[in-house]
């Protein structure tokens, strides 16, 4: 991981790149020694290369950070390629367009998208390099390429019975011309797809050996810590740093505008030279900001008109008649607290810069650095890692930025690690939500759903041209394509940017709030109609083959309508977003005090053609534990413009001793794959409210759950 | 200057006595295995053996535990049970982002080496000071007992 090839330095073009890829990105080396780079000798994409040495080494354009996605993009290459999977290498991807996110346009992992952007495109790169392997092998043993078959990284003529190994065929392949639209294999003929892979990332993170950003240890590295001003926004004043430079391996200063940097010989030492230091900070216009005054603000801002985000049949008329309900339902401001807390490592000098971090953005990360330290964006090399988490928090750069700028005066490597509290009080937050739904029914049915959702528009941020009259289009996801079909619906959107609190996406990102909302809505109504709250569901569902599927399976499975204990509840949730279609049963046990114990969830769904099954599941297992520890503890407040949470002890995270049996039952389907990596973490926050309903009898319009309005102290 | 037994070697480090264990071993020795979390013993990424026992390595100064035998994932895979508990999650496929697994891995070699056959009440209690934010949990326990089994 230290070494790095000193071409990289040069600033090679793209063409460059793809053709050198190999020796230009980290080898992560499964089955090679780290030092040998992969040979190139065929390298008909940005996705695949072989080797004369019959090693065949595929480049991952999404980050693992643990979803799975190493493995999962490399059986879908290596099915169309029909390489040996046993014997293929992965390497983490360059900063370069070529490996641009389809969906977003920027080389990014997130939204769940990665099989749903890549799966096109990554089937068509191995059909196209098999296709020409195949035409190489003909052409030198003079026989019609449609009658050779391939298998495990071989090229075989039964007729004759000749066969060649991909590598003692690469450099004629290399020759060959690419067909367009290469033919794609039958789901029949899959020998990869579908089947529970061991995952390639696994093996070397039982023993240490794998390496996170965090771990980068550049030759002569020093090791930072840093004070950013509690108040957002706020500006460093004055830096004393007298009793600093007593600590044993304290190196120097950095101070920039914003930032408070020690350089030391540990990090430790660097975290005991910032806590000696004698920071006085200008805390600016945000040193009064509070939750109370962001709450009022966004309920203000909730009375605005809004802007139609969506509207069918016609809403007005639906209103006038008929039984209505309305609701508010609001989701508080929510940390990312990764495992790995933020870091980046920078090595600067005048004329190049080298970055190590795990991010979900490494173009931006390479692109932000050059503009820290002023040098042309080919003169920064940027090494991306696996990822210790990013559940959305990577998918920002502050990080490297203010690494950059710390490393631009330090005289060789530095890495700067931000401690816990670091990390949750200066956060890109899960933003506060609003919403006003309300619905009339007529025989039972609900034949008008207007829906008002106030909040931040993270996209405006994070991908400005997506951000279009006004919508975002994440705040408004699975509120404007809902699963029920009604037939007169209106989303309208506020944009309500809170005061000084910065927003990004997190793990589920907005239809957490959509599903939470509609999902204990639909609850609320049922029960308000006497209805059960499946078979009200279910009412509303007959457009909706794939979700009903899973509605009827998960409820089988999850024992609904099954006596309950006394304290104990069963709710409901299903959701169709991110392309996957999905069912929740939920049980909980609510004691006299309020306490919540999560007993079990069962879980159907339908994710589409299901290219890792155990993937699939691992990451609804995950997910579900990540929306339920938001739901039952965590909520990220403000006073005095500053956030009043740092560390696990006082932003609680979902331990094993309180984690519920979870059981999740997979759809077989042959339709384009759904996103995984979120879905788990928004049906998890209904379903939970709607089992503490069942419970207890309580309607929790707000997360994380009211313990005392459980315990009848408070309303809820 | 201050000797540390580390996976059956000495290995000599020269930072301050009260420079707790995580950041001797990621920083001097670069051994980066163990894992940074939160620094205040709430998430036990940084997990270590010391005298067969499973403790927070940031709440460990070195001055305090020289000579005495530390294990750290890198080496725990070297024990029966240690590679009992590594076979396990990777049957069960535990592992999701992995960071918090170095910590897993060593608190539940400790606890079986202390309880054979854990009760699930055994795991809570052991493991209960392991934060995933992957949410691995159901395999952890899982897998518990499929290495106590093996």
């Amino acid at each position: 991981m230290r070494a790095t090839a000193s071409s990289e330095r040069r600033g090679l073009s793209r063409r460059d790149l793809l053709k050198t890829g190999a020796a230009s990105v980290l080898l992560l080396g499964f089955r090679l020694p780290q030092a040998h780079a992969a040979s190139d000798t065929f390298a008909p994409n940005a996705f695949i290369r072989v080797g004369d040495d019959d090693i065949v080494t595929l480049v991952m354009p999404q980050v693992e950070m643990g979803q799975g996605i190493y493995t999962a993009v490399a059986m879908i290459l290596a099915d169309e390629l029909d390489a040996d999977f046993d014997k293929v290498v992965l390497q983490h991807a360059p900063p370069d367009k070529a490996y641009n996110n389809p969906l977003f346009g920027v080389q990014a992992t997130g939204g769940s998208t990665s099989v749903r952007a890549f799966w096109d495109p990554l089937r068509k790169a191995g059909a196209s390099a098999r296709g020409m392997l195949v035409e190489a092998a003909a052409k030198q043993w003079n026989v019609d390429p449609s009658t050779c078959r391939t298998s495990k990284s071989e090229v075989i003529h039964d007729a004759s019975g000749q066969k060649v190994g991909y590598g003692a065929i690469a450099a004629l392949a290399a020759t060959m011309t690419p067909v367009a639209e290469p033919k794609l294999k039958p789901a029949k003929d899959y020998t990869l797809i579908g089947k529970p892979m061991k995952r390639k990332d696994t093996p070397d993170k039982t023993n240490g050996k794998s390496k996170y950003g965090i771990d980068a240890l550049p030759a002569g590295v020093k090791f930072a810590a840093i004070a950013q001003c509690p108040v957002f926004g706020g500006k460093v004043g004055s830096v004393d740093d007298t009793k600093a430079k007593e600590i044993k391996g304290f190196r120097q200063v950095v101070a920039e505008d914003d930032f408070v940097a020690v350089v030391a010989d540990t990090t430790w030492s660097a975290m005991q030279g910032l806590d000696a230091l004698s920071i006085t900070w200008d805390e600016g216009a945000n040193a009064n900001v509070n939750s109370a005054q962001i709450w009022e603000a966004l309920r203000s801002a909730s009375k605005e008109p809004g802007v139609v985000a969506k509207e069918v049949g016609d809403v007005k008329s639906a209103f006038s008649d008929g039984t209505r309900y309305d609701a508010v339902f609001e989701l508080p401001f929510l940390a990312h607290a990764t495992m790995e807390p933020l870091n980046c490592t920078v090595h600067y000098t005048k004329d190049a810069c080298e970055v190590w971090i795990g991010t979900q953005v490494i173009g931006r990360v390479q692109e932000d650095v050059a503009k820290a330290v002023g040098l042309p964006i080919e003169k920064v090399t940027a090494h991306n890692f696996y990822v210790g988490g990013g559940f959305g928090r990577r998918l920002d750069q502050d990080m490297a930025y203010r690494a950059a700028r710390v490393a631009k005066h330090v005289d060789g490597p530095v890495k700067v690690t931000w401690s816990r509290e670091e990390d949750i009080q200066h956060d890109v937050y899960r933003p506060v939500y609003h919403n006003a739904v309300s619905a009339t029914l007529k025989d039972g049915k609900i034949v008008g759903w207007d829906h008002r959702i106030t909040g931040s528009a993270v996209i405006a941020r994070w991908l400005p041209p997506a951000f279009q009259k006004g919508v975002d289009i994440d705040a408004v996801d699975a509120a404007i394509d809902q699963p029920y079909g009604f037939p007169n619906l209106k989303v309208e959107y506020i944009r309500a940017e809170p005061p000084a609190v910065p927003t990004g996406f997190w793990r589920g990102v907005g239809p957490n709030n959509n599903v939470f909302t509609i999902e204990s809505f639909m609850d609320d109504i049922a029960h308000r109609e006497k209805v059960d709250p499946v078979a009200f569901r279910l009412r509303h569902l007959d457009g909706n083959p794939r979700l009903k599927a899973a509605v009827q399976l998960a409820t089988e499975k999850g024992n609904w309508g099954a006596p309950l204990s006394p304290r104990m509840g069963r709710g409901f949730s299903c959701q169709n977003a991110w392309g996957t279609f999905l069912a929740t049963v939920c049980e909980v046990e609510v004691d006299e005090s309020g306490e919540v114990r999560v007993h079990r969830l069962v879980t159907a769904v339908d994710t589409g053609v299901p290219v890792n099954p155990d993937t699939i599941a691992a990451q609804l297992e995950g997910g579900i534990i990540f929306g339920l520890s938001a739901a039952l503890f965590n909520e990220i407040t403000i006073e005095n413009g500053r956030v009043q949470q740092g560390n696990f002890n006082d932003y609680r995270m979902l331990r094993i001793n309180e984690a519920p049996k979870i059981e999740i039952h997979l759809i077989p389907s042959g339709e384009h794959p759904g996103g995984i990596g979120e879905p788990g973490t928004a049906s998890a926050q209904s379903a939970l409210g709607n089992a503490i309903f069942s419970a207890t009898g309580v309607r929790l319009t707000r997360l994380p759950i009211d313990r005392a309005a459980l315990a009848g102290r408070k309303p809820a | 200057m201050i000797t540390l037994q580390v996976n059956g070697q000495p290995h000599d480090v020269d930072a301050p006595p009260d420079t707790p264990l995580l950041w001797a071993l990621r920083d001097v020795l670069g051994m980066t295995g163990t894992k940074y979390g939160c620094g205040i013993a709430q998430c036990g990424a940084c997990t270590v053996h010391v005298d067969g026992q499973a403790v927070r390595s940031c709440q460990l100064s070195i001055g305090s535990i020289e000579n005495r035998p530390i294990t750290t994932i890198e080496a725990v895979g070297t024990t029966d049970i240690g590679a009992r508990v590594q076979k396990a999650w990777l049957d069960l496929e535990v592992i999701q982002c992995g960071y918090c697994q170095s910590g897993q891995i060593m608190s539940a070699a400790a606890l079986l080496a202390h309880k054979p056959n854990p009760t699930d009440d055994d795991i809570d209690a052991a493991m209960a000071g392991n934060i995933c934010r992957c949410g691995t949990y159901v395999r952890i326990r899982a897998a518990i007992k499929k290495a106590a089994t093996a």
